[in-house]
Order: C-alpha cells, then sequence, then structure tokens
C-alpha cells in the first residue's frame, strides 16, 4: 500500500501533465471550444495537484520510519539504475509543502490568467498547457523528494530545470521573457555538469546509484570531497546560490503564480533538499561544507542586500528568497541539515503567500513597479494583513513561523561557532552566525521598505482603482497564511521535530528546532533595529523611497554588483566569440582541407589533361622521347643483368 | 529452413523485391504505395525476430557472437565467399529502426514528393538503401558486409542529387567521393583481415582469431578510419553539413537517423571485435577524437545560421557522446553507445522532418529570418521543442541514457585521460543544452517574422502519421531503456569477454 502511494504521489501529478499537453494548446476561433480545453486543463491541473496533497498526507499519516522500495530500471553494463522509492519523515514533509503549494498555484492561475478587461483583445493565455506543464513541474520535484535512487532524482532534477524554462518563457507579451528562460536553464544546467558527474563518480564508487548503497558505501576521503563539491556545484544551481544565483532575479519575467512555485516549493528548494538527503555524505566531508558555508554566506548578504534598492515588488522578493536560501545552506553547512528543512518548509509558505499576494497586487494595479504603488491599504484590505504576515515571517518576527526557523539556524551556527558542534571547522559556524545576524537586520529593513512603499503613505498612481482580488485568487493566499504564521509552533510539537531529523535513523540525539534561550533576544533586537530604520526614513518623506540612504550604494545594489556583468563578460561572450571561431576553423580549416584537397585533385588532373593536349610537332617529339628513355632504359638494365 | 531463417531472408528480400516493384509497377501514386507497402512488410517482419534462442547458458567458453537466428550458405565457394546472416542484441534494435525509419519515409512521401523526379523513384531508391543498412547490420561475413555497405552509396548519392536542395549536386559528389575514400580504407582492412585470419566469419573473427598485434593494430585503424568517416567522427565530418542540409527531408531523415550508426555499429562489430588489441591501443585517441566531436559540434551549432545545417552540426556532436562510450571498451560504454544510436536515430530523424516541415512551410531555412513560430503554429513548434529537449539529453527522454551513461563510462574507466575526457564530455552536455535553447528562441519566441507570420496552425494527417511513432518511441526509449538495452546485456558482455580479455 505504502510503495502504491509512493508511486502515485509522483505519478498522477505526470500523468496529467502528460495528458494535459496533449490539449489543444491554442484553440482558435471558437469560443465554445476554447472554453472546454480551459476547463479540462482547470480540471486535470486542479485534479492532480490535489490528489498529490492527500496522497502525500496519507503517507505522511502512515510512515514513520524510513521505507523503502525499488525495482531494476536498466541495468547498464553492471552498474543497475533503480526504479525506487525511498521515503521518510523529512521527504513526506517537504512532499506536503511541494504539493499544497503545487494546488495553490494551480486554483490561484484559474484567476490570475484570464482575460482581463484591461487586456488586449488577443490575448490568449495558451492555458492548457501552461496548467500541464505546472502538473509536470510539481511531478518532477515529487519525484526529486520520494526518489530511491540518485538517477531517478537526476530525471527530476532536470524536468525541473526543462519545467521553470517553458513556465518562464510563458508569457508571449514579455520581450524579455524567453532570455529569461533561457538563462535560467543554462545557469542551472552548468550547475548540473557538476551534479552529473558527481552522481558519476558516487554511483560508479558504490557499484550502484541507489541512495541507500550510495550512503552506506565507504569512500575515501578524497573521492567523497571530490564528489560532494561537484554535488555542490548543481546545488548552487538550482538553489540559486552565489554563483550561479543570477538567473533566479530574471525569472520574474514568468507568470507570478510560476514565481511562487519556483521559489516556495520546487526548484530552489531542491537543492537544499537534496544536501540534506545524502547529508551522511557532506558530514564526512567538511572542505566541502566550508565551501558550502562561504558561498551561504556571500549569498545571504549578497540577496539581502540587493533587495534594498530594487524597484520592481517581485525582483525584492526574488532576491529575498537567494537570501532565504543562503540561511539555509549555511545551517545545513554548520551541521543543522533539520534547521535547513525546518526553514525550507516554512519559507515555502511565507513565500508563496508574498508571491501571491504581490500577484493580486500586480493584478489590481497593473504594475510591478513599488514606484507607482503606495497606499493600497484601504482598498485591499485582505491583500494587505496577508502581506504584513508574509513580509512579518519573511523578516522573522515573532510568534510568526520565519522567526522559530530563522532563529534555529542562527543557534546552529553560534553553536558551531562558539562550540565547534558541527562537522565543518569553526570558522565557518563564524561566518554563518555572523553573516545571517547582519542579514536579519538588513532583511528587516527590505521588508519593512517593501511593506510601505506598497501599501501606506499616499497613491502614486491615482487613476487606478485597486481592489481586493477576486474569490479564486483570495482564498489560496488567505489559506497559506495561515501556515506562515503558525507553522513556526509547530516545532514544538516533538512528532514534527522527529521526521525532520535527517539522516532518519534511530541513532542521534533529539533534534532540538527552538531554543529558548536569551540570545534570542539578539536577532529580535537586529529586527527591530532594521526595521525601525526603514520606518524612521520613511517617516521623514512618505512618498520618497527609503532607498534613497543607500546613496552611491543603491545602483550598485540595484545591480546586485553586477555580477550579470562579471558573468557576461568571463563565460558568455569568451563563449560565443570561441563558438564563432570554432565555426569559422571548422569550415575554414577542416573542410577547407577537403574541399582543397579536391581542387588540388581536380587542379592536377586539368594540368595533366593539358599537357598531353598538345600540337604535333610537340607530341611527336614527345613520344619518341619516350620511346628512346625506354630503350636506354631497358638497355642499361640489359647490360646490368 | 527455420522460421528465424526465413524471417532474415524475408527482411532482405521484401524490400529489394519492393525496389523492384516500385520502379515497375505504372502510375506514380501506385509506385509508391507498393514500396511503402513492402516497407511495412519488412518492419512487420523484423519484429519477431527477437524471439529466438537467447541462450546464455550451457557450458564451456561462450562464443563471442551468439546470434539468434542464423542464416550461412556458401556463395561463391570459389572465393570461399559465404551469404551469412545472423541477428543479436546488438543489431536488432538497429534493425527494427531501420526499418520503422524507412517506412516512415515512404509514408511521408506518399504525401509528399519534393521536387525534383517521381516519387515512386524516390521511394524505390530508399528501398535500395534500406537492403543495403539491414544486410550491414544483419551480415556475418565480413565480405558480405563490405558488400551490403555498399550498397547504400549509390543510391544516397542519386536521392540527394535528384531530390535536394539548390546545392544538391556539388553536396551529393562531395558525399560519394568522401565515403567512398572511407569504403576504399574498409576494403583494404576487411582484405588485411580476412589475409592474415583466413576466414571472414564474424563469429569466428570475433575476439582477434590469433592474429598478431602487428595485423591487429593495422587493421583496427584502416578499419576504424572507415567507421569514422561514416560516422562521423570529427575531423572526418565535413561531408554530413553539406549533404544533410542539401539532401531532400526523407533522405536527412535516413542519412541521420541510420545511416550514420552502420559507422557505430561497425566500429563496435567489426572494429572492436575483430581486432581487440588494436581497440585497446587506439582507445585514447579514439576517446579525445570523439571529445572533441562533442566540443566542435555544439560550438559550431552555436554560431550555426542554418536550421538543418545545424541539426546536421548537432548529429556531429551526439556521435561523439556514442564514440566516446564505445572508446571506453566498458560494458557501460558499449550499452550507451547503442542506445545513444538509437535515441540519436529517433530525435534527429523527428527533428530533421520538422525542419524539412517549417523550411517547406516558410521557404527559408535561415535562422535570422525565422521567429515566433509557436504564435502561428503552436502545435509545430511544441513538437519542435519536445524533439529538441529530448536532442538536447533531457531525462525522461531518449536521448539522455546515452549521453549520461557515455560520461559514467569515462568516469568508471578512471584515469587521468578518461577523468578529463567525462569532464569536457559533461561539459559538451551543457554547451548542447545552450545550442539547443538558442535554436528553440530564434524559431519559436518573439514575435513572428514575415516568412513565419503567413504560416497555417494546422498540421498534415501524413506529417502527424509520420512523426506520432518517433514522439512516443523518444518518450518510451526515455521511460523504459530496457526496451534497447535488455537485449544487449548478454552480448555486449561477451564481446568484450573476448576484447579485454
Amino acid at each position: 500500500m505504502t510503495g502504491l502511494l509512493a508511486v502515485t504521489l509522483p505519478g498522477v501529478p505526470l500523468l496529467v501533465g502528460l495528458l494535459g499537453l496533449l490539449l489543444p494548446p491554442s484553440p482558435a476561433g471558437a469560443a465554445t471550444g476554447a472554453d472546454r480545453a480551459r476547463r479540462a486543463a482547470i480540471t486535470l491541473g486542479v485534479a492532480g495537484a490535489a490528489v498529490a496533497l492527500v496522497v502525500a498526507v496519507l503517507l505522511m499519516l502512515r510512515v514513520d520510519g524510513p521505507v523503502e522500495g525499488s525495482t531494476t530500471w536498466v541495468d547498464l553494463g553492471g552498474l543497475p539504475v533503480t526504479l525506487g522509492y525511498r521515503l521518510d519523515g523529512a521527504a513526506l514533509l517537504v512532499a506536503v509543502a511541494v504539493s499544497a503549494v503545487a494546488l495553490a498555484v494551480q486554483v490561484y492561475s484559474i484567476g490570475y490568467l484570464r482575460r482581463g478587461p484591461h487586456d488586449d483583445v488577443d490575448v490568449d493565455h495558451r492555458y492548457p498547457p501552461y496548467a500541464a506543464q505546472i502538473s509536470l513541474f510539481t511531478a518532477a520535484m515529487l519525484t526529486v523528494v520520494v526518489s530511491g535512487d540518485l538517477i531517478l532524482l537526476l530525471v527530476g532534477w532536470e524536468v525541473m530545470g526543462i519545467c521553470s524554462y517553458l513556465l518562464i518563457a510563458h508569457d508571449r507579451r514579455l520581450p524579455e521573457a524567453p532570455a529569461a528562460a533561457m538563462k535560467a536553464f543554462l545557469v542551472t544546467r552548468v550547475g548540473d555538469v557538476g551534479f552529473l558527474l558527481g552522481i558519476a563518480l558516487l554511483g560508479v564508487g558504490a557499484g550502484s546509484f541507489r541512495i541507500a548503497d550510495v550512503l552506506a558505501h565507504d569512500y575515501p576521503a578524497g573521492t567523497l570531497t571530490v564528489a560532494c563539491l561537484l554535488l555542490l556545484a548543481g546545488v548552487a544551481g538550482k538553489s540559486a546560490q552565489f554563483p550561479l544565483h543570477t538567473w533566479l532575479p530574471d525569472a520574474m519575467a514568468g507568470p507570478t503564480p510560476i514565481s511562487a512555485l519556483i521559489h516556495a516549493a520546487t526548484m530552489v528548494a531542491a537543492g537544499v533538499y537534496a544536501v540534506a538527503r545524502l547529508y551522511p555524505l557532506f558530514a564526512q566531508a567538511p572542505a566541502a561544507l566550508a565551501v558550502l558555508g562561504v558561498l551561504a554566506t556571500v549569498t545571504l548578504l549578497l540577496g539581502a542586500f540587493a533587495a534594498t534598492a530594487q524597484d520592481d515588488i517581485k525582483r525584492v522578493l526574488a532576491w529575498s528568497t537567494v537570501s532565504q536560501i543562503g540561511y539555509m545552506t549555511g545551517a545545513l553547512a554548520v551541521g543543522a541539515p533539520a534547521a535547513a528543512l525546518f526553514h525550507l518548509l516554512t519559507h515555502a509558505a511565507f513565500k508563496a503567500l508574498l508571491f501571491l499576494a504581490a500577484g493580486a497586487v500586480i493584478h489590481a494595479v497593473g504594475t510591478t513597479l513599488m514606484s507607482r504603488m503606495g497606499g493600497l491599504r484601504p482598498a485591499m484590505p485582505v491583500t494587505f494583513w496577508c502581506m504584513v504576515v508574509g513580509l512579518g515571517a519573511l523578516a522573522g518576527v515573532p510568534p510568526l513561523a520565519g522567526f522559530w526557523s530563522k532563529d534555529g539556524v542562527l543557534a546552529a551556527a553560534e553553536a558551531a561557532a562558539l562550540d565547534g558542534t558541527g562537522p565543518a571547522p569553526a570558522w565557518v559556524g563564524w561566518l554563518v552566525w555572523l553573516g545571517g545576524l547582519l542579514g536579519v537586520a538588513v532583511t528587516a529593513w527590505y521588508a519593512t521598505r517593501l511593506l510601505l512603499r506598497t501599501f501606506l503613505g499616499t497613491a502614486r498612481m491615482p487613476l487606478a482603482r485597486p481592489h481586493d482580488p477576486p474569490a479564486v485568487l483570495r482564498w489560496p493566499v488567505l489559506l497559506l497564511a495561515v501556515p506562515a504564521a503558525l507553522l513556526g509552533l509547530a516545532a514544538f510539537a516533538p512528532w514534527f521535530a522527529d521526521r525532520l531529523r535527517v539522516p532518519a535513523d534511530d541513532s542521534g540525539p533529539a533534534v532540538e528546532l527552538v531554543h529558548l534561550a536569551p540570545n534570542l533576544l539578539l536577532p529580535f533586537l537586529l529586527l527591530l533595529a532594521g526595521a525601525g530604520v526603514a520606518w524612521a526614513g520613511w517617516r521623514r518623506d512618505p512618498a520618497a523611497d527609503p532607498a534613497r540612504f543607500l546613496g552611491p550604494l543603491r545602483p550598485v545594489f540595484a545591480r546586485a554588483f553586477r555580477l550579470d556583468d562579471v558573468q557576461h563578460a568571463l563565460v558568455v561572450r569568451p563563449t560565443t566569440g570561441l563558438a564563432r571561431a570554432v565555426r569559422a576553423g571548422d569550415e575554414l580549416g577542416v573542410d577547407g582541407l577537403v574541399e582543397g584537397s579536391g581542387r588540388a585533385a581536380t587542379a592536377l588532373g586539368a594540368g595533366l589533361a593539358g599537357l598531353h593536349r598538345a600540337a604535333l610537332p610537340r607530341a611527336a617529339a614527345a613520344v619518341l622521347a619516350g620511346a628512346l628513355l625506354i630503350g636506354v632504359a631497358v638497355a642499361l638494365i640489359g647490360v646490368a643483368a | 529452413m527455420t522460421w528465424g531463417q526465413f524471417l532474415l531472408v524475408a527482411v532482405l528480400a521484401l524490400p529489394a523485391s519492393g525496389a523492384v516493384a516500385a520502379a515497375l509497377v505504372p502510375g506514380d501514386r501506385a509506385g509508391r504505395l507498393v514500396g511503402t507497402a513492402a516497407a511495412g512488410l519488412t518492419l512487420l517482419a523484423t519484429l519477431p525476430l527477437v524471439g529466438g534462442d537467447h541462450g546464455w547458458f550451457g557450458y564451456g567458453p561462450r562464443p563471442a557472437v551468439q546470434p539468434w537466428h542464423r542464416l550461412d550458405l556458401p556463395w561463391v565457394p570459389g572465393l570461399d565467399l559465404r551469404f551469412h546472416l545472423g541477428v543479436d542484441g546488438i543489431s536488432w534494435p538497429l534493425v527494427v529502426l531501420t526499418a520503422l525509419l524507412t517506412v516512415l519515409c515512404c509514408g511521408y512521401s506518399l504525401w509528399r514528393v519534393p521536387a525534383g523526379g517521381s516519387g515512386r523513384a524516390l521511394v524505390a531508391l530508399l528501398l535500395v538503401v534500406e537492403v543495403g543498412i539491414l544486410g550491414t547490420f544483419l551480415a556475418l561475413d565480413l565480405v558480405l558486409f563490405f558488400l551490403f555497405f555498399e550498397v547504400v552509396l549509390l543510391p544516397m548519392y542519386a536521392v540527394i542529387a535528384g531530390w535536394g536542395g539548390p546545392d544538391r549536386r556539388r553536396a551529393a559528389r562531395k558525399f560519394a567521393l568522401y565515403t567512398l575514400f572511407g569504403s576504399v580504407l574498409l576494403l583494404v582492412g576487411v582484405y588485411v583481415v580476412v589475409a592474415a585470419a583466413g576466414t571472414a566469419d564474424l563469429m569466428v573473427l570475433t575476439g582477434g582469431a590469433g592474429l598478431s598485434r602487428g595485423t591487429q593494430l593495422a587493421a583496427f585503424t584502416l578499419l576504424a578510419l572507415a567507421f569514422a568517416v561514416k560516422s562521423p567522427l570529427w575531423p572526418l565530418h565535413s561531408w554530413l553539413p553539406d549533404a544533410h542540409t542539401q539532401a531532400p527531408t526523407v533522405g536527412s531523415v535516413i542519412l541521420a537517423g541510420v545511416l550514420l550508426k552502420m559507422g557505430t555499429y561497425g566500429l563496435i562489430r567489426v572494429a572492436v571485435g575483430v581486432a581487440p588489441e588494436g581497440a585497446r591501443w587506439a582507445a585514447p585517441v579514439l576517446g579525445t577524437l570523439a571529445v572533441a566531436a562533442i566540443l566542435v559540434g555544439a560550438l559550431v551549432c552555436l554560431a550555426q545560421d542554418e536550421l538543418k545545417r545545424l541539426i546536421a552540426y548537432s548529429s556531429v556532436g551526439h556521435m561523439g557522446f556514442v564514440l566516446l562510450g564505445v572508446a571506453t571498451l566498458t560494458a557501460t560504454g558499449v550499452q550507451a553507445a547503442l542506445i545513444g544510436n538509437i535515441a540519436h536515430g529517433v530525435l534527429t530523424g523527428l527533428l530533421f522532418f520538422l525542419a524539412g516541415a517549417i523550411k517547406d512551410r516558410a521557404g527559408t531555412g535561415s535562422l535570422a529570418e525565422l521567429s515566433g513560430l509557436r504564435e502561428s503554429a503552436p502545435r509545430l513548434a511544441g513538437l519542435l521543442g519536445f524533439a529538441a529537449i529530448g536532442s538536447l539529453g533531457l531525462p525522461g527522454l531518449a536521448g539522455f541514457w546515452g549521453e549520461a551513461f557515455a560520461v559514467v563510462a569515462a568516469v568508471q574507466r578512471g584515469g587521468g585521460l578518461w577523468i578529463t575526457l567525462a569532464v569536457l564530455a559533461a561539459l559538451g552536455g551543457a554547451l548542447t543544452a545552450a545550442y539547443v535553447l538558442r535554436l528553440l528562441r530564434r524559431v519559436t519566441h518573439g514575435r513572428p517574422s514575415p516568412a513565419v507570420g503567413r504560416l497555417s496552425p494546422g498540421l498534415a494527417g501524413a506529417e502527424l502519421t509520420a512523426w506520432t511513432p518517433l514522439v512516443l518511441l523518444a518518450l518510451a526509449v526515455g521511460l523504459v531503456p530496457a526496451l534497447v538495452l535488455s537485449y544487449a546485456a548478454g552480448p555486449v558482455a561477451a564481446l568484450l569477454g573476448v576484447v579485454t580479455r
């Protein structure tokens, strides 16, 4: 029964997604036909996500310890690849989060991708492929979550990449969407080069790709460190960690529900989850964890500072994701995978809430720029309060979800720094702890700025008539506000905390997710300081952007330290230049040699033919000369013989 | 004569007689119908070939080649030539793929004949090509192998020169001359082996058959060069872009889909099998060139601006992965090469069908003049997206297994050189993604260009019929790789058993 449910979990969204792709993508003309295809797509999409959610909850109730099952998929020359699942408490909690967010996104999209009164007449949202791709995306993420085999995990991992590509490019009215989609896929794919090589090293070493076999195998230290570092390249790509984070802010070109899906439950969560899944390996490779700690701290601060200067509300949230994922990888680096997964879960709730609420704002005012919003609170009270909950959770206001989970991360980092409890050296703990504390203040600052710029002050677009969204958009937002507010308290339930334990076995101490200690006060004070500074700046002139206080740093932060330009100069341009050079070399050099030898043979033939086309006297002379030569040769050979 | 022997004969006799009938039947459409029917029957005949004696049990030393069905008749007794056919797990998937693609191409020709000649002549030539390719895959006699290998050449030349694009004559001449050059080497290689071993029987020859080291090195060099031209292996590839670009759609599909596979199949079955010592000796060079092909193919594609030419160059890269798998001389690598062969045939066949459809409709293949296909023809754009994504090696589709496991095999082989090759090949995978997405961005995204804007969104029934099997196969091989590989494990293990001895 458990096995059947485990197969159903990714299987149903997969099936639904494949079926949805068969619907007519753009039912032309006939309004009735279009409506039927759209209704079918909605039914399939919502049903797929709902079934996945029910199955995930059922499994979570049934499964206690780790459960595994597998069957051979294919045997490639003695290296078996299995089709198997591996369920444990953490996997199922993540699966529930994934399918809950997917369901919210499917429902929300019904209202969000509908022809609105302001739209052009010819807007065609192409709903059937859109909903089908969300289903495939969900199926891929669930595959990553439950997979018991590294190759199967890789399948989900990459399918997720291609779904994000398709969905980011979905909006055909945005000229920047195709480039953003391509960037998202290519940057993550570059990371996946490492991921594939890491999996190859682990699988070849263990003689099997089953996660259980890989975890049980005793690798030489060098191999393990190299393999973990290679895996981290893939993790950095998927989870938008420095230096492969550049795709995530651009991915905002996708429809807002897709941003919620990518940022909350799928894609960026996959990297963190994969490390947690393979944590016993990473725990034996302190060098890899140290690298992860450095990257995490850089990412955490980079994302937080970049978020301070954005004007686009979605880009603020995108950079906040980069920063929050930095907290999760930081927790992994200091040896607290449970804290990382806890933050992953609360982040899934509040980030989905934030994006969907931001979508409601965008839906109402028709722009994503905060400089054209302001004063929306009286018109959109529901959205406002949901946004308050989401931003409070993001900044870590007690007792909202983010407060408890972020505190868990910081407490683990503090313990690693002060007591050296982590598997990585103590300086990694210091780095993550101090970076994390600074991040708390900056996060509070930009969260406050977002709230003030969007909802308070005077309206900067007086013509628009904002309103709370219709029910199909409102309910997903309202329901997501519940876990965003309360999920943190779940950490007090031993039932919940035990499930987050990685590795999920009976050994090891009980996981402590929350720390009611005096040092809770430190992040809280930093939070107050950050929020207070932003508020004070806004008070002085409610019409102006608090980001003006950043001074000369503002354009640097707004362009995220110009790392896009660095990437363009160091990777993109050399590659295209190399491509042009290789093409020229191939066509002129390699093929030139071939064509040249052909031409040379023709020319040689023509030359010889020309020699033979001589006038009679010269031809006669040549024949006689030839006869003479032959005669002389015969005579000489005869004498010699 | 057993049922299996009957099938073996039928697999060759059906397309041969179909070609004759298609050429002789009065009426163009009738000829095409007869030819298509013959191709269909051939496909039906290839399927039950799988039901033979797969016996990988018993005692004593096992032969390195143990066909499921075998037909061994004296042919020219004076020259000791034998008509020796057989099929096993290495050749059977390729046989089926060949028969399938030929049916699809003949069926497609029922609907549309490219300008240049009569339709039934085209179908007849396709069937002759099929006879040659199937014979190559089935032959168990080295001289017979060579003969079938050569049968393919002239009809393919005629297909390109007769029905091709504007620059068809030059491209066809280059194709014929270049591959003839390879054939000369193959002929010399075959006779080096036959003269030294005193037999042309591949079942006896496989494993070295007591050939001296020097003979094996010479034979492997000659044979590998010949197959490298056909596969093609960089830097012997430059006939391919011209031929693929100028050939008619069906010609490109057969060329990319199965004709190139004769090279990789020959490398596995003949070159590696007959001269294992030579293979071990040359493996590093072969692997290095294969990785160079991956990188060069991908980089050229990244700077390419013609649709069919881009797909043609992508074949160089994909076949590089296949050759890397072979070069590792591990069971994983050879199996990756086998499934890579099939996947490339399916996906590139589909890509050429789609590129042909786009070119026919828009009247141009220049990437600069194509854009916004998803606006005017969403289904065509969706199919192109599917084939392109499959071709970049997305897990879950056919292309993944061959490419990923060529890399895994190189890692498995170990050592500085092979690890470096694995890293470079994996990077080549990222470059593949780059050019595939560039292609999609140019062709499908953005505002429709004038050439694309006037396309009608619909697809013809014949097109859907020709493409659906390939789409399904790409998905099926991706999800159930055992379809291709489950039969290959035994033969590959046996082959490598004698090679690495």
